[in-house]
């Protein structure tokens, strides 16, 4: 099962809340998470809550380079996962 | 060098921000209630002074919630409320001349309950990204000025219930080494079962089930205290600061400050309280007599309160100033109480009125002049304010109208009050 | 001092000089489940170190630990408390996270590990409420010495440890006081400590390799080792000192903090708020940039912040920075939190008193963006007469405090 922009959306919403004047529900898959208003920690917060609910074991690094939702679900789709 | 308090930003369990905190207090209208934020139906002590109504989306970001416990979100919307009280923006000062400085006692407790459940229940994956700070001591003032671009000195202190004093005595010694505004005071709570069951050991909860026989200082039917979460989070700034900007108004100023410690029991040596007291009025270069209020620390304890009523009486003669805690009918508020003692002094000297201490019959033992019942009409130019903190931390605050800004008591405030 | 490696002044000061280091597998508890495994512990016996079993019950772990280092503070400052009138003795202990160890030990006994969220009182230690309020640190080091002036914790997160002798020098300077005790204590190992910073990766996961874990300004390293201790200082002005003949380390000549501004746990790469409070403690100091003999780093050896105090000790001392041996013991006893600003003024005092740079072990292949002197490996014997030391902390709080000797 592939991870789809509003699973991550929902998560970094549950995770982290969304930024100020940030319309998350808009074209957002190439914004930088940074113009999201989300920090490292707030990709770390992501990250760990990927990895418990769909089982998808991202690398730290990796994961906090990210740069936008569409980098961060490539690295999900390409790393092996499955629904919780 | 004198330091202004030119903002007020209050969140207190009988008022939220500083009008409505002001006019239920006035009224004698207190909010200690049955715990609502969790089941305390199985625990010896079930009444606490709660914030209610308080929706933290309705006044902070959304990025903000998951990184915050409660207290902190009480507390930034408390900075919020003072900055925007005080007229200052982020281009009011240069940002390395505002600084933070805040008291705290427990930190961020809820969270760090949950945190603990999560790691112990499920496992170390399951701990919060932002529990690495959500919970610790400096949270508040470290959120706080990155909310605000404050680039200052910052600071906490952590005295238990005396710290809301020291904070703003820490913000003042900043404000003399050359900083220009400083944001301090304190906001606490830690109203959840771990935290309840943290505060039980101390062994100075009242067991009352009844809100109006729950914290009853100076009482003979003393026993305890009811813990709330909330304080006040205020704006000081230099006057020469204050006056060049134009600040839109001035509470008051902070004249002096003193804290001492209570030898270890059983020493024979007197507590240090009267010291503390002593040592405010000499460093706002004030004598007893010209004290007009007495803002108590009121512990409810029978010791704790006698140790209180003869440090007052031997300072000021038996009866000789009146006294009163609002603080019935908010609860302690830990590092949140001092501060907003501090705000009521203030709005004291602002309205000519000084807020009663509500439920409580003064035992004929403490020889003190306490305004009980209602609000108390009077011209207050200087306040003393007391917090003391559990072990043995005294801290007393002298704070006086700012020149030429003294009011007498006032009828409109005098009806708002038997309108109460 | 109490520190990982090295109970008492002496102890510690041999390990630093001979670049050991004291981190190590978790011995504590099992800490497999954990991403972070190493640590620098410290085999503290509070028995042994002179507290009674009262106190042992009474007291968290890191309150433990502050109350035995100010034993051997005052014991060592030779104070005669027969002329020194109690309420004009104070204290102020720093800490990050104060009792966070007993904290969680007893939260684990009250809830069953975690199955309960209604915690059970009755299971409580009577103690617990010195342990939700840390500021009781403070008030066991003041019972211990009859202290009766002003008392209190500051607890700046990493920073707690210099802006708690920062604070206590503008008690003594203000006249609240004649004499201070002032330290830092930290004892976070436990698991919810771990957790938390494995959460953010901010600590090592060089698990097979724990003795050289923690890698200040070499390109290899990726996060702090935890650590625990306490340094206790007895300050006093200069010329109380001498009028009573004690023993003077050092003078505390500049202290000042900032803050960021800008993110609870992250920093900007100039190092713009750091360079200003190194600054203003310089001026306050009344010393050029120049006049620094050496720079006890904060160095805790996570990537941001090794580049972020580079470029802040660039900033304020501009070429000096280059000619200045700079170096971090976190890379031999690891990072104490609160604790570890304490410490860090004592290895300070000490270079002072010794005429030796402590080294930053483990420091193979520098950085390349981190390209000071950083005394790799090997102590130095070096002329110090005046220290910078600096620390930076969650929330943003950044320090800095100058330290002079007498002219020798």
């Amino acid at each position: 099962m592939r991870l789809t922009l509003d699973d991550l959306k929902r998560v970094l919403i549950e995770g982290s809340g969304a930024g100020e004047g940030v319309d998350l529900d808009g074209d957002i898959l190439d914004v930088t998470f940074e113009q999201l208003g989300y920090d490292s920690l707030a990709l770390l917060e992501t990250a760990s809550r990927l990895a418990r609910e769909y089982r998808i074991d991202l690398d730290d690094d990796a994961a906090v380079a990210a740069s936008t939702p569409r980098d961060l679900l490539d690295l999900a789709n390409a790393t092996e996962g499955e629904p919780a | 060098m004198t330091t202004l308090v030119t903002g007020i930003g209050v969140v207190a369990p009988n008022g939220l921000g500083a009008d409505d905190f002001w006019a239920a207090t006035l009224a004698g209208r207190g909010a200690l209630s049955p715990v609502r934020r969790f089941d305390a139906r199985d625990y010896p002590a079930r009444l606490a002074g709660e914030v209610p109504g308080f929706d933290a989306a309705a006044y902070l970001p959304s990025r903000l919630l998951p990184q915050t416990d409660h207290m902190t979100r009480l507390a930034l919307v408390a900075a919020d409320w003072a900055l925007a009280d005080a007229g200052v923006g982020p281009d009011t000062y240069d940002p390395y001349d505002m600084g933070v400085i805040t008291a705290s006692s427990a930190g961020g407790f809820e969270f760090g309950q949950r945190e603990l459940r999560n790691l112990w229940s499920q496992g170390s994956e399951y701990v919060s990204a932002y529990q690495a700070f959500a919970w610790f001591y400096a949270v508040n003032t470290g959120q706080i000025s990155i909310r605000h671009q404050m680039k200052g000195p910052s600071g906490v202190v952590v005295t238990d219930q005396a710290g809301g004093l020291d904070a703003l005595a820490q913000a003042h010694r900043q404000l003399v080494r050359g900083s220009r505004l400083i944001v301090s005071g304190g906001v606490d709570g830690s109203l959840c079962p771990w935290g309840w069951v943290a505060q039980l050991a101390g062994g100075r909860l009242s067991t009352s089930a009844d809100p109006d026989r729950a914290f009853q200082p100076f009482d003979d039917a003393a026993a305890g205290h009811v813990p709330g979460e909330g304080g006040a989070i205020l704006v000081l700034e230099d006057a020469g600061a204050a006056a060049e900007r134009g600040a839109p108004r001035v509470y008051g100023e902070l004249a002096g400050y003193a804290a001492t410690f209570d030898p270890l029991p059983g020493s024979g040596r007197p507590p240090g309280l009267r010291r503390a007291i002593e040592g405010a009025l000499d460093a706002a270069g004030v004598e007893p007599a010209e004290i007009d209020i007495v803002f108590a620390d009121a512990a409810a304890v029978p010791e704790l309160d006698q140790v209180e009523s003869d440090a007052i009486t031997a300072v000021f003669g038996p009866g000789a100033v009146p006294v009163t805690a609002p603080k019935t009918m908010t609860g302690r508020l830990y590092a949140g109480g001092g501060a907003l003692d501090v705000v009521a002094a203030l709005l004291a000297i602002r309205d000519g009125v000084v807020p009663p201490t509500v439920n409580v019959e003064r035992a004929a033992r403490h020889r003190l002049d306490l305004v009980t019942s209602r609000a108390r009409p009077m011209t207050v130019s200087r306040a003393l304010v007391l917090a003391r903190g559990h072990g043995g931390f005294n801290s007393a605050l002298v704070v006086r109208a700012a020149p030429g800004t003294s009011r007498h008591a006032n009828e409109e405030v005098h009806d708002a009050t038997d309108s109460g | 001092m109490l520190s990982p490696g090295g109970q008492g002044t002496k102890e510690f000061w041999s390990l630093l000089c001979e670049g050991r280091t004291a981190t190590r597998t978790i011995s504590f508890f099992d800490p497999s489940p954990f991403r972070s495994q190493v640590a620098a512990e410290i085999d503290f016996d509070p028995l042994l170190a002179g507290l009674t079993a009262r106190e042992v019950r009474r007291m968290d772990r890191a309150a433990q630990l502050a109350v035995v280092a100010a034993r051997e503070a005052v014991a060592d400052s030779e104070l005669s408390f027969d002329e020194l009138d109690p309420s004009r003795l104070g204290v102020t202990i720093g800490t990050a996270v104060g009792a966070t160890t007993g904290l969680e030990r007893e939260y684990r006994v009250v809830s069953d590990d975690g199955r309960l969220h209604q915690v059970d009182h009755r299971y409580a230690t009577p103690h617990l409420y010195d342990y939700l309020v840390p500021s009781s640190f403070a008030a066991e080091v003041a019972w211990d010495h009859g202290a009766e002036g002003p008392v209190a914790v500051v607890s700046t997160g990493c920073t707690s440890g210099l802006d708690a002798v920062g604070h206590a020098c503008g008690l003594i300077r203000e006249g609240s006081a004649e004499v201070m005790i002032a330290g830092a204590a930290d004892a976070p190992i436990s698991p919810i400590t771990l957790a938390c910073f494995d959460a953010i990766k901010a600590t090592t996961n060089r698990n097979d390799d724990p003795a050289h874990a923690s890698r200040p300004f070499d390109a290899t390293r990726n996060g702090f080792v935890l650590g625990e201790g306490a340094a206790v200082f007895v300050l006093e002005p200069l010329e109380r000192a001498r009028r009573r003949g004690a023993r003077i380390y050092a003078e505390i000549v500049g202290f000042a903090s900032r803050c960021n501004a800008f993110h609870m746990t992250g920093l900007r790469p100039d190092g713009a708020e750091m360079a200003e409070a190194i600054g203003l403690a310089l001026r306050e100091a009344r010393l050029r940039p120049t006049a620094v003999d050496y720079i006890n780093a904060h160095g805790s050896g996570t990537k941001q912040n090794d580049r972020h105090e580079t470029a802040a000790f660039k900033r304020a001392l501009g070429d000096h920075a280059y000619r200045v041996p700079v170096s971090s013991i976190k890379s031999m006893i690891g990072h104490s939190l609160g604790a570890i600003g304490s410490l860090e003024i004592a290895a300070s005092v000490l270079a002072i008193q010794n005429d030796v740079v402590p080294p930053t072990a483990n420091l193979h292949s520098p950085d390349p963006q981190c390209d000071l002197d950083y005394v790799p490996l090997s102590a130095r014997e070096w002329p110090t007469r005046t220290v910078l030391s600096v620390g930076s902390g969650f929330g943003g709080f950044q320090s800095a405090m100058v330290l002079r000797g007498e002219p020798s």
